[in-house]
């Protein structure tokens, strides 16, 4: 049963994406050129998402358990960390280079020829990877304010 | 074009209402990077299933969709190398940070999550920035 919703959530998390035009890669960065050319699409995509969501979570808000029987999830405790802060930047100039994100890279996938391959297994390398940042990022201490 | 708003709005809501969905069926977060890097680094083990029929779903149903109505075309850029780059990029960063377009985007913003709108600003400012130097440094894009 969680398996099919998973399938049916990604399906229609698939679907959105293509309509949408964000496994276009030269929507998304028309939408990060603000200096340049600029395209609104992706606004439009980000607004038209979050509007169902907004009202999920005040759906979620009245109750602890998801249909399925699992607790809905907890808001994270964390503070804005340092890794929040450089894996955002890293994954914005990666973002910016291309034009993918995860989703889409994995929505395009099967029409996305070579590069689109490329990236994805990237993509996998570098999640590989990064425990092993993050661990080293948690043992350097917080730099303090003067 | 006033028609690409409207796909985009469209799809967007599609987004949203598979992101309300797997969280109020199923009880998850809907963020890509999340679902896959669980995947790849064992944490999200105990919901391996879970998480490969939904990935199942998000490569299989664009695909279907796009050899129906069309919009195949990715535009991505043909220098394996910057893909490359790029994709490791993305990997290591929405893994350091815990979310990525539509964890810390889609899900984080519509939750008033603090956490999620610093994300997105620093992930969007990032990107802008590489935009513009990508294409005066590179000539990419």
């Amino acid at each position: 049963m969680r398996s099919l919703f998973a399938f049916a959530a990604g399906s229609l998390f698939g679907i959105g994406l293509l309509i949408s035009g964000m496994t276009d890669t030269t929507k998304v960065r028309g939408w990060l050129d603000l200096f340049g050319d600029w395209d609104p699409t992706l606004a439009f995509v980000m607004g038209g998402a979050i509007v169902p969501m907004f009202i999920a979570w005040r759906i979620a808000e009245r109750r602890t358990m998801a249909v399925l029987g699992t607790p809905i999830p907890a808001p994270s405790d964390a503070q804005i960390e340092r890794r929040l802060i450089l894996g955002s930047v890293l994954f914005g100039a990666g973002w910016g280079l291309s034009g993918l994100c995860p989703g889409p890279s994995i929505a395009s996938l099967s029409f996305g020829g070579t590069g689109g391959l490329v990236f994805v297994a990237a993509m996998l390398l570098g999640m590989g990877a990064a425990p092993r940042i993050t661990r080293a990022l948690n043992a350097v201490p917080p730099a303090r304010a003067a | 074009m006033p028609i690409d708003w409207i796909y985009g709005l469209t799809g967007g809501v599609l987004i949203g209402l598979a992101a309300a969905a797997y969280l109020l069926v199923n009880g998850r977060i809907m963020g890509a990077s999340g679902i896959v890097g669980g995947l790849v680094d064992g944490t999200g083990r105990s919901s391996a299933s879970e998480r490969f029929s939904f990935l199942a779903g998000l490569l299989i149903a664009p695909g279907i969709t796009a050899a129906a109505i069309g919009g195949s075309e990715t535009h991505l850029t043909d220098n394996l190398i910057v893909v490359g780059l790029a994709g490791v990029l993305v990997g290591v960063g929405t893994r350091i940070a815990n979310g990525c377009t539509s964890g810390h985007g889609v899900c984080g913003i519509s939750r008033l999550s603090l956490r999620g709108i610093v994300a997105t600003l620093f992930y969007i400012g990032a990107g802008a920035l590489t935009v513009v130097a990508a294409r005066s440094l590179f000539g990419i894009g």
